[in-house]
């Protein structure tokens, strides 16, 4: 009988042979197409929505400044009256000083940030919202049956949500930002055209949209890196929470940041209790927010103030500081500790 | 084939596994054996503790006591266990937002022993399309496609917990069917629960009851056959049945009386009126008496 079952094995052979797998690019893969509306298509609306609202604004100016011409009303330009037929641009430029110049790069630069930060502010949202259901939901319909069912371990899984949270929607909603950069920077010359102005020495010259552009990228590390608590602490309590993930995420931080300031505990270490606020609750919340890491930052000498002294904080030396201080490589410590208990909590989770 | 599977080590081997919820005794002391190529049937009331057992076996949750699943221990080598074990949990877990073409390509990507061909090959015929998302699916395709998708898997061990829970009994047929005719052979083990009794009792070799935790009947379905008897006794014939002290006994209408009896010699019961095998489920309900008292 033996001899039979395993000739019969050796003949009865319908299934293909063990192919290869790749089992971490489809974990992320699988979390893009579950959360395709928030990683993909909220930072493109935002953007776009952004810019649409940029355009209309145009056209009011265009339509308010077409009635100010035809009611003959001047226009106050650095304290100098001038009566002009509409804003003649052209003329403006041709009587700025360096100084003027450079100012004028600050605010373009200021205004090609504000116009980018609508991707960012939708990623926001929707990282920190991705990170409390991202182990919670699969519990709560019991889909989390059918992915154990699977040969993946509980460590490649949680790591892809990390990764997903941490990188994936932080370079999509980049890519999104940097396209509507390029698009508010598109509109805003053709106003300046519009007014007989040189968009190149008007807005693309002073500016330094791709020097913006470069940092947006070189972010997305720090990023990771400085969200990590936050991402962290999410996933825990998404493990963990038997319902309403929200709440225990949020009351637990906030509650123990009011019992430590209500009894001064941080005077124990001769500290502020806005010290505990800062370093503690705000990392385990607030992480998802882009630049929340500005705190920490290195700016080096900052010699004047308005918009240029954005653009002059801007840069990747004073970014990459962050990189070299305690509070950056403490939190990363402290987000990695708690994804490995959230991956320990979702390996003996006993649901339904 | 008993003689062959014999001399193979077994599937799981169970031995007191314990595990004990707030305040009941899910496991107690459970000890058993598996087979290879056997379909065994795991039956209970609610609550005896087969969900309980078949996620020890899955190393879904952690439990006291000694279990081999494959050779492996499923508490410490579940990652590489799953490999070789499928399941599936229940109806309606597949992720209600997945396409089934995502699904396929899911499960190709990160099961070395998935045969995408014949996946496709058995969603052929169904009404499921590549394009569908999952909460747009009847109950009954959805366990449709979580079938095909298992029955592609080359697993040595299949579990099934309710696997046709809430489906009619069409789907119910072809679920047991399809199972049967392209999944089964020596190579493989199925373990099911289920409520439906009489609908998979064609299909087992092998049975076994729990109750609070506890394996009550362990048998092939050849010796279950020959251990249990059904009697139809004559009103006269009674007390000399009686005496043989059955298991069970329910009135018919026409003063007859249906006794159950274990381990009586067929020869003795033969006088006492028509013998037969009995039924799983009136076996079940005979051995699980005053279960919910």
């Amino acid at each position: 009988m033996n001899a039979i079952s395993t000739s019969a094995a050796d003949t009865r052979n319908p299934m293909a042979p063990p192919h290869a797998t790749h089992k971490f690019g489809l974990l992320l893969k699988r979390e893009f197409w579950e959360h395709k509306g928030g990683f993909l298509w909220s930072p493109i609306w935002a953007g776009g929505i952004s810019l649409l609202l940029t355009a209309m604004a145009g056209i009011t100016g265009e339509v308010m400044l077409r009635r100010a011409r035809d009611a003959g009303e001047g226009l106050n330009v650095n304290g100098s009256h001038m009566s002009i037929n509409g804003l003649d641009l052209g003329m403006l430029t041709s009587k700025m000083s360096p100084e003027d110049m450079r100012q004028l790069g600050g605010a373009v630069d200021a205004s090609l940030l504000v116009s980018s930060l609508w991707p960012f502010i939708a990623m926001t949202f929707v990282v920190f919202f991705y990170c409390l259901g991202a182990l919670y939901d699969e519990r709560k319909d019991r889909s989390v049956l059918f992915w154990k069912s699977l040969p993946l371990s509980d460590r490649e899984t949680v790591l892809s949500k990390a990764v997903s949270a941490t990188i994936v929607a932080p370079v999509i909603a980049s890519i999104a930002a940097l396209v509507t950069m390029f698009g508010f920077l598109l509109l805003a010359s053709l106003l300046v055209l519009g007014h007989g102005g040189n968009p190149v020495q008007l807005l693309w010259g002073p500016g330094r949209p791709l020097s913006l552009a470069a940092q947006f990228i070189a972010a997305i590390p720090v990023y990771a890196l400085w969200s990590l608590p936050t991402v962290g602490w999410l996933l825990l309590c998404s493990a963990w929470a038997r319902s309403k993930p929200f709440l225990w995420a949020l009351m637990i931080p906030v509650f123990g940041g009011i019992i430590v300031s209500w009894f001064d505990i941080m005077n124990v270490f001769n500290l502020q209790a806005s010290w505990f606020w800062e370093n503690v609750v705000a990392r385990m919340l607030l992480g998802t927010v882009p630049g929340s890491w500005f705190n920490v930052a290195h700016f080096g000498h900052i010699d004047t103030d308005g918009p240029r002294a954005v653009s002059q904080a801007l840069n990747l030396q004073s970014m990459y500081s962050v990189l070299l201080t305690p509070q950056l490589w403490i939190g990363v410590l402290a987000g990695a500790a708690m994804i490995v208990a959230a991956i320990r909590l979702r390996r003996w989770r006993d649901e339904g | 084939m008993n003689a062959s599977n014999d001399t193979l080590a077994p599937v799981i081997s169970a031995r007191n596994l314990r595990k004990a919820y707030k305040n009941k005794l899910a496991l107690d002391n459970t000890t058993f054996d598996v087979a290879p190529g056997r379909i065994l049937g795991l039956i209970g009331p609610n609550g005896a503790g087969k969900t309980t057992a078949l996620k020890a076996v899955l190393g879904l949750i952690p439990f006291e006591g000694d279990l081999r699943v494959l050779g492996r221990d499923p508490r410490s080598e579940r990652d590489e266990l799953m490999n070789d074990v499928c399941f599936i949990a229940d109806v309606a877990v597949l992720p209600r937002w997945m396409r089934v073409r995502e699904a396929i390509e899911f499960v190709s990507g990160v099961h070395p022993r998935f045969d995408r061909a014949r996946c496709e090959r058995f969603l052929h015929g169904t009404q499921l399309k590549p394009q569908m998302r999952v909460r747009e699916l009847s109950k009954g395709m959805i366990v449709q496609l979580h079938l095909a998708l298992v029955m592609a898997i080359d697993a040595k061990l299949l579990v099934l917990d309710e696997p046709t829970l809430g489906l009619d009994i069409l789907y119910r047929k072809q679920f047991y069917q399809r199972l049967l005719e392209d999944y089964f052979d020596e190579q493989k083990t199925i373990i099911v629960t289920t409520h439906q009794v009489e609908e998979i009792e064609h299909i087992l070799t092998d049975v076994m009851f729990i109750r609070d935790g506890r394996i009550v009947l362990d048998a092939p379905m050849e010796d279950v056959g020959q251990r249990y008897v059904e009697v139809l006794v004559n009103a006269d014939r009674l007390e000399a049945a009686r005496a043989l002290k059955p298991i069970d006994e329910r009135s018919l209408p026409f003063g007859k009386t249906v006794m159950l009896f274990d381990g009586v010699a067929q020869s003795q019961l033969a006088a006492l009126g028509e013998t037969r095998s009995p039924g799983l489920a009136d076996l079940f309900v005979a051995t699980m008496k005053g279960t919910y008292a």
